[in-house]
């Protein structure tokens, strides 16, 4: 699974389940973000024992792809089957406070910054 | 008319200022929706020029955070401008970064819908009033409930609890007879 954009790349690593978030993403609203959301749930629904979401190559995230990554992670706060990391890097300065977000949302959730 | 919401700095700036200009309704929003990273990024490479890296660390991080600051503030600017201006009318939209001693300022000014801005107005109020830190995580949770809540004003929530922003907006009417109403949103942050 792999959706691809002029500043932007995200796939699905099935052997490792690790969907990887590279270059920037800026679309214009949750309409636009419908097809990563979709590609995160479809991970889901193919029901590993773990997921992570590797940020480390994201370059930049617009609001509206915060509000994608929130909900996403919202629903996530009910399956309890399920363990999700979140890779992020320290390198990139805002990852830091998505990532302290997020972790609110979820407070079991997995971080981890390299 | 002339109405100021917030925290807002109404004067001219002898330091440097870097003024991008454009009208909205050129091309289609699709093919202006890139130019706004576009802007955005080259307004926080414009920016690091004033803060130079020295051999240390520090001062390389520094510079690190300040760009990733004005990008994200820029852009989420720029991205509501495109959004919420008036496109019945012909008015420029303008995005301005002032430099002072410790802090930059952005102004985004964009002409707006009469009808829009009430309820504009009330998402202000609420905005100054509220603590940021929980009328962002609300907004998240009714998001995740709700798929068409577009207008959630999350950028500018961010910008407040992520970036510990100081906001403000200035209403005005630019020109009488045909109507041309604008808002000018000004993001200060410490730096």
């Amino acid at each position: 699974m792999e959706i691809l954009g002029d500043n932007y790349k995200v796939c699905y690593e099935t052997t490792s389940a690790t969907i990887n978030f590279h270059g920037s993403l800026r679309l214009n609203g949750m309409e636009e973000y419908a097809p990563i959301l979709k590609l995160l749930n479809d991970v889901v629904d193919s029901n590993p024992a773990r997921i992570t979401l590797n940020l480390m190559h994201l370059d930049f995230l617009n609001s509206s792809g915060i509000t994608m990554l929130s909900k996403f992670v919202i629903g996530m706060r009910t399956n309890k089957s399920m363990h999700m990391m979140i890779l992020g890097a320290n390198s990139i300065p805002w990852q830091s406070k998505l990532l302290k977000n997020l972790q609110k949302l979820m407070p079991n959730l997995n971080l981890k910054m390299v | 008319m002339k109405e100021i919401f917030g925290y807002y700095v109404d004067k001219p700036l002898n330091n440097d200022q870097l003024t991008v200009k454009f009208s909205p309704s050129s091309i289609s929003i699709k093919d202006r929706w890139k130019n706004n990273g576009l802007s955005a990024d080259f307004m926080a490479d414009y920016l690091t020029t004033f803060f130079p890296k020295d051999d240390s660390d520090v001062g390389a991080q520094k510079q690190v955070e300040i760009k990733s600051t004005a990008s994200y503030i820029a852009n989420e600017l720029l991205e509501n401008s495109m959004k919420y201006c008036d496109y019945s009318v012909r008015l420029p939209i303008t995005i301005q970064l002032q430099l002072d001693a410790d802090q930059i300022r952005f102004f985004v000014t964009n002409s707006i819908n009469k009808d829009s801005i009430e309820g504009f107005k009330n998402f202000i109020e609420e905005l100054v009033v509220a603590d940021p830190q929980e009328l962002y995580f609300n907004q998240l949770e009714k998001n995740a409930e709700n798929p068409d809540n577009t207008a959630s004003g999350l950028g500018l929530l961010s910008m407040i609890n992520d970036y510990s922003a100081m906001l403000g907006w200035k209403f005005e009417i630019i020109q009488e007879k045909p109507e041309i109403l604008a808002v000018t949103t000004m993001v200060q942050v410490s730096i």
